[in-house]
């Protein structure tokens, strides 16, 4: 028997009122990441080396660049949502929580938005 | 928030570790080191966009001992986490919740991790 009215039954709302769009979001982000990282990871693995004009060269290329800027952002974006759990589950004291979520999804778009201007100028052929 | 001194009985310290418990909170735990590794890969992007000089010195580091350990540990990681994370995405589909099941794909995710990790830096 659901102790939920009517109403909240059809807006959907439990006790924590969001929390659905998280669950699907992180797990479109894994697999956008499975694709992503593995792609990345084998791309590397298959240049001549390591050394800078590979690495340059390989980054340069325009479908490459694309492909390595959503990966930093997906990255982010899952890394956000992952630690926004862990947070959650180990600050149970309110202002070191809401502190720590919010230096949390500033410090993931801080590093996605750095990573991906990197690409960006890598592939303009611009040094930084 | 008040934290009651009461006496506990003791749980994990005691009793052995179940295979997906381990690979539930190493799930976690990669996962972490993974995000801590996300700024590395930035700073390795600057190092290239930076031009040969920034790139030879951020490459002094990583061809380090310590640096190569760094790479290894987050491959594995990486590797780990990813075949976990199928696990998940299977269990989200609807399968395999039965207890053998868990264990034969927990075993499989441990043996998937070492063999990508090993496999991808002999290649290299």
């Amino acid at each position: 028997m659901s102790l939920q009215s009517p109403l909240a039954k059809v807006i959907g709302l439990g006790s924590a009122r969001a929390g659905a769009d998280h669950w699907w979001a992180q797990r479109v982000s894994s697999i956008a990441l499975l694709l992503l990282g593995s792609w990345f990871l084998v791309s590397l693995a298959c240049l001549d080396g390591f050394d800078y004009g590979s690495v340059a060269a390989f980054l340069a290329r325009p479908g490459n660049a694309i492909l390595v800027i959503l990966l930093v952002i997906t990255i982010g974006y899952h890394s956000k949502l992952g630690l926004q759990v862990v947070i959650e589950d180990y600050l149970a004291n309110k202002a070191l929580k809401v502190s720590a979520l919010i230096l949390s999804a500033f410090f993931h778009v801080l590093v996605a938005a750095t990573a991906a201007y990197a690409v960006l100028m890598i592939s303009l052929g611009r040094s930084v | 928030m008040t934290t009651l001194n009461r006496p506990q009985s003791p749980h994990f310290t005691i009793y052995r570790w179940p295979l997906t418990m381990v690979l539930s909170i190493l799930h976690r735990v990669t996962g972490v080191a993974l995000a801590a590794g996300f700024p590395m890969l930035m700073l390795w992007l600057l190092a290239v966009a930076g031009g040969e000089r920034d790139y030879a010195e951020l490459s002094a580091y990583l061809e380090s001992a310590v640096g190569r350990l760094c790479l290894v540990a987050l491959t594995f990681a990486f590797f780990f986490h990813l075949a976990n994370g199928v696990r998940h995405l299977v269990w989200d589909a609807g399968y395999g919740f039965e207890k053998h099941q868990t264990r034969v794909s927990g075993f499989l995710v441990i043996v998937v991790t070492v063999v990508l990790t090993l496999a991808y830096w002999l290649s290299l």
